[in-house]
């Protein structure tokens, strides 16, 4: 979240998209309903279905998923058009003034540079244009026909009421409605927050539908205002942490992966420190230096120096191109090439898509191994003929999976300390309450154990390649149980000249002389102690900042980019609700995402970008400078914009013989996942309460379908994929309506997920039906959006 | 809890007033003894540790009650959750899951040995943590040895481990996900993912 959970009770319109709070966040959710109550704010779902979101909110427009783009293009014409904007913020804080080059375009589909052969763009012509000393050229006018407005304004004209109803299915005049009451927001002293989750993060675009999600807050003037933002309501307690920490292409503190090109430290700084695109960008990133040779420095201690550039030689290097993201690594492991796998703490089968294809996987693995509080489905996925005989009948046998299989006992959240990282980015620190049940131990000992035991191994026998192992640190008291208080100081770092604890990213150098195991942890745990473990409740500003709680990255900041909520000359755009103030010499309030005591004048208030603006058009993403509507890669109909190219021309799509995708003449209905408060995820199966409210497994039809059908409540249902199948009652329902789709009637199906082979309720993985496709900017699966069949089983 | 609470003060109440211990109060009689004695019944003998719910990240606090963590020899016990009404996110309320974390935490189905299936097996084999951890470190070594790649075909040095994956799940800390980079870039994987990209 840029924002927080306790922000949203400052805001005057809440957009739910994309997630369901009410249902999966009820507790968050009550800050939506603080705002209703006392000031009188407008909540506007939505959503495929009539969710219980919906079910209180003062607006509900249904939607077909995966249209989203669509609907948020809309919302830009529509706000465009009439002038709604809030047209000195987005002079001031948008790259909105900026000129492009000659060259670029949009047309039947594709933005110039597509390369049909490669299947990606050769971005050339997506670049502004510069002056003489390399920055861009502005037009603060927005008249020039080549700035970013201008394109804006040009490429979103397609993007009428109507066009929307066209792809969404939902009508022009419900379209109006909302975007009347969104775009009310457009005004200096009115705020207005997007709460999102996976209905909005799991589509073969993703990345560029939360991009649309940005651009719009910031015509509306809505970044970095109490109230404002763009938030992420993250579904897992440190999946933010986790993302912090680094996974997939990035090291702790999003600092980039190095490929083999980067060969040298020297090498990798120079090709991940960013250049000022306009004279007063702070462009903060120009320290990627003291970030990266800290965390070299945490890593490999004595051994890393400015001789060897810090031992960056011993991190691993991929191939240009090559993409290790989890569609990748499976598709790799599924063919033969992965021999090994350790899980810590997740279950690939349940949770990943096109499970027949994890399971085929796992199968041709020599080893595994799993860490879990439970035998989950991917630590019995060699048993899966057997456990789940209706769903995988001709899955390999047992006797013929030669996957060595390790489980083992780990400590759940209540039986070790440490941080989670909520959506609000606050880290929160907890404490040990209660050992673990019998021979159960706590992770950090499991992977400690592991680890020393592979380096003893390599120092008593030698072996390939030693030095990465014999190098990175682990000096920790206990070495074969660290404590998570010790990491914890590790990662915030520590002046080794001083011999103190960093008190923030600000004093990180690149000499050697720092270390830190996230630059964006710095702060976390200073010479005054832990800071994630405050618990002072206070409240001064009013605004719900709760600035003593915990500790929130970065620098304890709690709104992201506040100081876009106020003017050139450091006034807020409203007076009652000024994250942060100017008082000639300094800011107070919030901490400023700003220079603590620069003029208002002194730099753009996007400090992480070189534009020193936010990016309405951007060069960052893939498949495009601006977001486009694509289809979903299954679609009942052919992009209505374009027709020849109808899905995102990059989504990550495989071809082997499980990665199958089904044509809307065999597979006629939309399909969708959600989840239900009762159930989280693959875990609460597991437990007795949540799977005595919420036993079953079902299927959610909408009324028309069924009576089509002659399918009755409570009766069975076979739902099927070009990928697999799932079984289970049908729940007739009016929630989700039949939707008017490109001239044709479009039936949507809901499938909670929650449910699989092991645990205390059983019933189908849902992730037998969704298709191995990918956003090619995250890798992120599409679980919204895939077509099924349905039949009276 | 206050549910809990003011049933109890009803039962309490109605015995008080049918032995006719009427008190002046405004209902006739004294609650606060009663009061008093429900809630020393439910966590006197506790103790509070404070924790955050590993469900959803909306982040509430918890306080984790447990018994029994003061006699010599014996394992404390978690007996009860609740939510914390200190902190600014969820003011001590808990959704339907939150609630009902002591039967996650203490459940009869978790794994409580480390488990070892063979190639070929049809079940599951208890295994010693030390043979575990030697045969899982013996695998890994073997693996990497026979496949790491030191340079690539161009002569650059690029120390990957290609054919090794590696995912975290959703509620390792911070620490745990930092102790888990370090394995990795110890190992060289490149393949590692998390419960976070999906």
């Amino acid at each position: 979240m840029t924002n927080g959970w306790t922000d949203v009770a400052n805001t005057d319109v809440v957009l739910v998209m994309g997630g369901n709070p009410a249902e999966n966040h009820p507790v968050g959710f009550r800050f939506v309903m603080e705002a209703r109550r006392h000031r009188n704010a407008k909540l506007v779902v939505v959503d495929p279905r009539f969710n219980r979101t919906a079910a209180v909110a003062d607006l509900y427009v249904p939607m077909r998923s995966g249209t989203d783009i669509a609907f948020l293009g809309g919302l830009i014409h529509y706000m465009l058009e009439r002038k709604l904007y809030q047209e000195e913020y987005v002079k001031l804080h948008t790259n909105a003034p900026f000129l492009v080059k000659e060259g670029f375009g949009f047309e039947d589909g594709y933005f110039t540079g597509w390369d049909s052969e490669k299947k990606r763009y050769e971005k050339s012509t997506w670049q502004y244009e510069t002056d003489g000393s390399g920055f861009a050229k502005v037009d603060q006018t927005l008249e020039n026909p080549r700035c970013v407005f201008q394109l804006l304004k040009k490429h979103y004209s397609r993007y009428t009421s109507q066009a929307v109803a066209n792809i969404c299915g939902c009508t022009a005049e419900e379209f109006e409605r909302a975007a009347a009451v969104i775009c009310s927001t457009g005004k200096p002293d009115r705020s207005g927050t997007i709460l999102y989750a996976l209905g909005w993060t799991q589509h073969s675009h993703s990345v560029q539908l939360i991009h649309t999600a940005a651009m719009m807050q910031l015509l509306l003037g809505n970044i970095g205002m109490p109230g404002g933002g763009v938030n992420a309501q993250r579904g897992h307690s440190n999946i933010q942490g986790a993302t912090d920490m680094g996974a997939w292409n990035y090291l702790p503190g999003y600092l980039k992966m190095p490929g083999a090109n980067h060969q040298t430290l020297e090498e990798y700084v120079k090709a991940f420190t960013p250049k000022p695109i306009r004279p007063n960008a702070m462009n903060y990133w120009s320290n990627t230096s003291k970030f990266m040779v800290s965390l070299l420095k945490a890593y490999y201690g004595k051994s890393a120096t400015r001789e060897n550039g810090f031992g960056y030689v011993n991190i691993p290097k991929a191939a240009e191109g090559a993409d290790y993201s989890w569609g990748h690594f499976f598709d790799q492991m599924h063919n033969g090439r992965m021999e090994g796998f350790i899980s810590f703490g997740m279950n690939p089968v349940a949770n990943g898509p096109n499970s027949p294809k994890m399971l085929d996987a796992l199968a041709k693995l020599k080893w595994m191994v799993v860490v879990e509080n439970f035998e989950t489905e991917t630590a019995a996925f060699w048993n899966a003929r057997k456990l789940g005989a209706k769903y995988y009948p001709n899955f390999v046998d047992p006797a013929n999976i030669q996957t060595e299989a390790f489980l083992l006992p780990a400590a759940c959240f209540a039986e070790k300390d440490g941080c989670f990282v909520n959506s609000s980015r606050w880290l929160q620190w907890k404490y040990a309450a209660a050992p673990p049940p019998g021979d159960a131990k706590p992770d950090q000992e499991i992977i400690a154990r592991i680890f020393l035991r592979v380096r003893e191994l390599y120092r008593q026998e030698g072996g390939k390649a030693p030095k990465p192992l014999l190098e990175m640190t682990w000096d920790y008291a206990t070495p074969h149980s660290p404590s998570l208080e010790e990491v914890a100081r590790e990662v915030n770092g520590r002046d080794l000249t001083a011999g103190k604890q960093v008190s923030g990213f600000g004093e990180l150098k690149d000499d050697g002389s720092t270390i830190s195991g996230n630059w964006l942890y710095s702060g976390s745990w200073t010479e005054t102690g832990n800071q994630m473990a405050r618990r002072g409740q206070e409240d001064p500003t009013g605004l719900g900042l709760y600035s003593n709680w915990s500790w929130s990255w970065p620098a304890n900041r709690r709104i992201l980019y506040n100081r876009a909520a106020e003017n050139a000359e450091g006034k807020g755009w409203d007076p009652l609700r000024t994250p942060i103030r100017w008082d000639g010499e300094r800011w107070t309030g919030d901490v400023p995402d700003y220079k603590k005591d620069a003029k208002p004048t002194d730099y753009g208030a996007f400090i992480m970008l070189p534009e020193g603006v936010a990016k309405l058009f951007s060069q960052d993403l893939v498949e495009g400078p601006f977001p486009e509507h694509y289809e979903p890669v299954e679609s009942p109909v052919a992009n209505p914009l374009h027709r020849e190219v109808s899905s995102n021309p990059a989504a990550g799509l495989f071809h082997g013989a499980l990665d199958k995708l089904g044509v809307s003449k065999d597979y006629p209905y939309v399909a969708l996942t959600f989840r239900l408060t009762e159930h989280f995820h693959y875990w609460t199966k597991h437990v007795a309460s949540g799977s005595e409210l919420q036993s079953n497994f079902f299927v959610e039809v909408p009324e028309a379908l069924a009576r089509e059908k002659g399918i009755q409540g409570g009766d069975l249902v076979r739902v099927s994929s070009a990928r697999g199948m799932v079984e289970g009652p049908a729940l007739v329902t009016r929630r989700i309506r039949p939707l008017k789709v490109d001239g044709k009637t479009v039936y949507q199906v809901g499938i909670p997920i929650h449910w699989g082979f092991a645990g205390r309720v059983k019933g189908p993985l849902v992730n037998n039906l969704t298709p191995s496709a990918f956003d090619p900017n995250s890798g992120t699966p599409e679980y919204k959006g895939f077509l099924v069949n349905l039949e009276k089983a | 809890m206050n549910d809990s609470v003011s049933r109890r003060t009803f039962f309490r109440s109605s015995a008080l007033r049918a032995t006719g211990a009427l008190t002046a109060t405004g209902l006739g009689f004294d609650l606060r003894p009663a009061v008093a004695a429900a809630r020393e019944l439910k966590i006197a003998r506790t103790t509070q540790t404070h924790s955050v719910c590993p469900y959803c990240a909306v982040g509430c606090s918890v306080v984790i009650h447990t018994l029994g963590d003061k006699a010599r020899n014996v394992r404390p016990t978690v007996v009860h959750v609740e939510g914390d009404p200190d902190s600014p996110v969820n003011r001590g309320t808990l959704c339907s899951k939150g609630i009902s974390l002591k039967e996650f935490i203490v459940n009869g189905e978790r794994l409580t040995r480390p488990l070892y299936r063979a190639p070929g097996a049809a079940e599951w084999k208890p295994i010693a943590w030390d043979e575990a951890v030697d045969k899982i470190a013996r695998r890994i070594k073997e693996t990497r040895d026979r496949t790491f790649v030191e340079k690539d075909e161009q002569g650059r040095v690029v120390n990957r481990l290609t054919s090794v994956a590696m995912i975290g799940g959703c509620t390792d800390t911070n620490e745990i996900n930092y102790l888990l980079g370090k394995l990795r870039y110890g190992l060289g994987i490149i393949a590692y993912e998390n419960q976070a990209r999906l």
